[in-house]
């Protein structure tokens, strides 16, 4: 990668690690993950209408909306907590922080990088989602648009995990930040029945559940799957404050990370 | 001796154990039988599956949906009188995605039918079915498949009336709805409301099975007043001549009858001993309650024809 002057934008150094993040995880065959779900989708579409009854189309959106899902969320942690700690194993890292790149820089990059991938891998899904979908439904209904919203909001649910995954690779173990980020990703399903629960105590013990309940990410807002699947709209503003959740808590997570990679002694 | 390569004889072992484990599998599933694989509910509280789903509810109730099919669907081939699972299985599905309108439209048929035909339970199809409509209180079809339940399963004219109107109300509701709460309301023309039920469901289904289900039973209905009118023309015949005709053409000779009837499938009827009407092929035309002939034994499992 080629060194830009500190005196040029920080984008301009962010863009090539970002682009380089991404031809990486294309070299590690993230890719490969698409024949999978190919598979997945194509034998669903098949199969369903021989062992089920009337709910082929809900199947083929159910399915592989889940699918997208988890294969992003699997690929968000599992390269999102190798992005730091492979570039120190391989020591490529000192090579770049030598050039004139900031260590927040190189963060970012990584970031925008990796959801970048997971964007891609979102678009070639959908495509076999909308192929499936055409294949069990021969045509496409109005209500099917939403599907592309659920789809957004998967992309959302992306940029929080990468961002989780990222902060604990910061200063953790890849293990243990695999295992912090699927806990956090499990805990962030659950997260209004937290808040369910911080309701019901009292006293100081209310204003700790409260303060937890909101520091874990709420993904159960960003799932759409089951009302999209049976063609109900999603609100203008769901997508607005969704988005607007996700972009802040991603960029708090970041904050997190670039904080404490900051202050990494990488001697 | 030359030694086969490693490659060669690691591949032929691979593919000998993937062959001797789906044969030992497959050995171990008879062993076991069917109680063992189907007879069990892992999670039986639907709370706990919609929690443990992690809001991947939709995918799961997909899944239970169609674990509720395979358990009807194989325990009905087999002639079973016993669906145990099949309630819980369609509680779990409608609580993991309580808009999912096929498992309470299907799944109240597959519960209410008598066995070997269905479970046999309409108390519980009745408690599905009204699950359904405070999930779902603008669906139309949730309240006619509850009055079809209270007026043929049930008797329950009153309740089956009120599930009538309720649903006539929606917008668009078919507009056989209305008639039916009427009929219902006067507790008559039970032969007159069952082919409306029928018919609604013949017209409005997109399943085929339920299509061709629907068809049979419409024909069965044709069927039993059509004996009852040759049975009553016969009992006129006869308080004219003193005897019964002995085939229709005598009937026709007495201007009691024009051509030779014919069962809705082409088939012609037959003429029994004491005035009675038999049909020509009696598996043919599964829910017939009339023009039986003595002894005979449906087969257990009805058969059904296209639909047209």
């Amino acid at each position: 990668m080629k060194g830009a002057p500190m005196k040029a934008a920080p984008m301009s150094r962010v863009f090539p690690i970002a682009l380089n993040t991404f031809r990486e995880a294309v070299r590690d065959r993230v890719l490969y993950n698409l024949v999978a779900f190919a598979v997945l989708m194509s034998g669903a579409a098949i199969l369903v209408g021989q062992i089920s009854v009337g709910i082929e189309k809900l199947v083929v959106i159910n399915l592989g909306l889940t699918a997208v899902s988890l294969f992003g969320v699997v690929i968000s942690i599992f390269i999102g907590i190798g992005l730091v700690s492979k570039e120190i194993d391989k020591r490529t890292l000192y090579t770049l922080l030598s050039r004139p790149v900031r260590r927040w820089e190189f963060v970012v990059g990584k970031f925008l990088g990796l959801v970048g991938t997971l964007v891609l891998n979102t678009f070639f899904m959908a495509i076999g989602v909308f192929g499936a979908l055409l294949y069990v439904a021969h045509h496409f209904a109005k209500p099917d648009a939403w599907v592309l919203v659920a789809l957004y909001f998967i992309i959302l649910q992306f940029v929080i995990v990468t961002g989780l995954a990222l902060l604990f690779s910061s200063f953790s173990s890849p293990l243990m930040s695999a295992v912090f980020a699927f806990s956090l990703f499990i805990v962030g399903a659950f997260a209004e029945d937290l808040r369910g629960f911080a309701r019901m105590t009292k006293g100081i013990t209310r204003w700790i559940a409260t303060g937890a309940a909101y520091l874990v990410p709420n993904f159960s807002a960003l799932n759409v799957i089951t009302p999209v699947a049976h063609g109900q709209p999603v609100s203008g503003q769901l997508i607005l404050y969704n988005t607007a959740y996700a972009l802040i808590y991603a960029t708090m997570a970041i904050c997190g990370a670039v904080l404490i990679f900051e202050r990494r002694n990488l001697k | 001796m030359k030694r086969p390569p490693v490659t060669l004889v690691a591949s032929s072992l691979l593919v000998l154990c993937l062959a001797a484990s789906v044969l030992t599998l497959h050995r171990l599933d008879e062993l076991r039988g069917h109680a063992t694989l189907e007879e069990v509910l892992y999670v039986s509280s639907p709370q706990a599956l919609k929690r443990i789903s992690l809001g991947y509810s939709g995918l799961l109730a997909d899944i239970y949906w169609t674990r509720a099919v395979q358990y009807f669907g194989s325990k009905h081939v087999r002639g079973a009188e016993d669906y145990k699972l099949l309630a819980p299985l369609l509680e779990i599905t409608t609580t993991l995605d309580p808009k999912l309108l096929v498992a309470y439209e299907f799944g109240s048929n597959f519960l209410t039918a008598k066995p070997p035909q269905g479970a046999g339970m309409p108390d519980e199809a009745v408690a599905l079915v009204k699950q359904g409509i405070r999930s779902n209180p603008n669906e139309w079809h949730l309240y006619y498949d509850l009055g079809f339940i209270y007026y043929l399963d049930l008797k329950d004219y009153r309740n089956a009336a009120d599930a009538f109107a309720r649903g006539s109300r929606l917008p668009d509701a078919h507009p056989f709805l209305k008639l039916m709460a009427a009929l219902a309301a006067q507790k008559g023309g039970e032969a007159q409301m069952a082919r409306m039920l029928w018919t609604t469901t013949f017209e409005t289904t997109t399943n085929k099975d339920i299509k061709a289900n629907a068809a049979a039973h419409l024909r069965a209905l044709r069927v039993d007043q059509d004996v009852t009118t040759l049975e009553e023309l016969q009992a006129r015949y006869r308080d004219k001549t003193g005897h019964f005709a002995s085939s229709f053409s005598e009937l026709e000779s007495a201007g009691m009858l024009r051509g030779s009837p014919r069962d809705p499938l082409g088939a012609p009827y037959k003429l029994a001993a004491g005035g009675k009407v038999e049909v020509t092929d009696p598996d043919n035309l599964p829910f017939i309650e009339k023009g039986l002939s003595i002894g005979y034994i449906p087969p257990p499992k009805p058969k059904l024809l296209p639909a047209d």
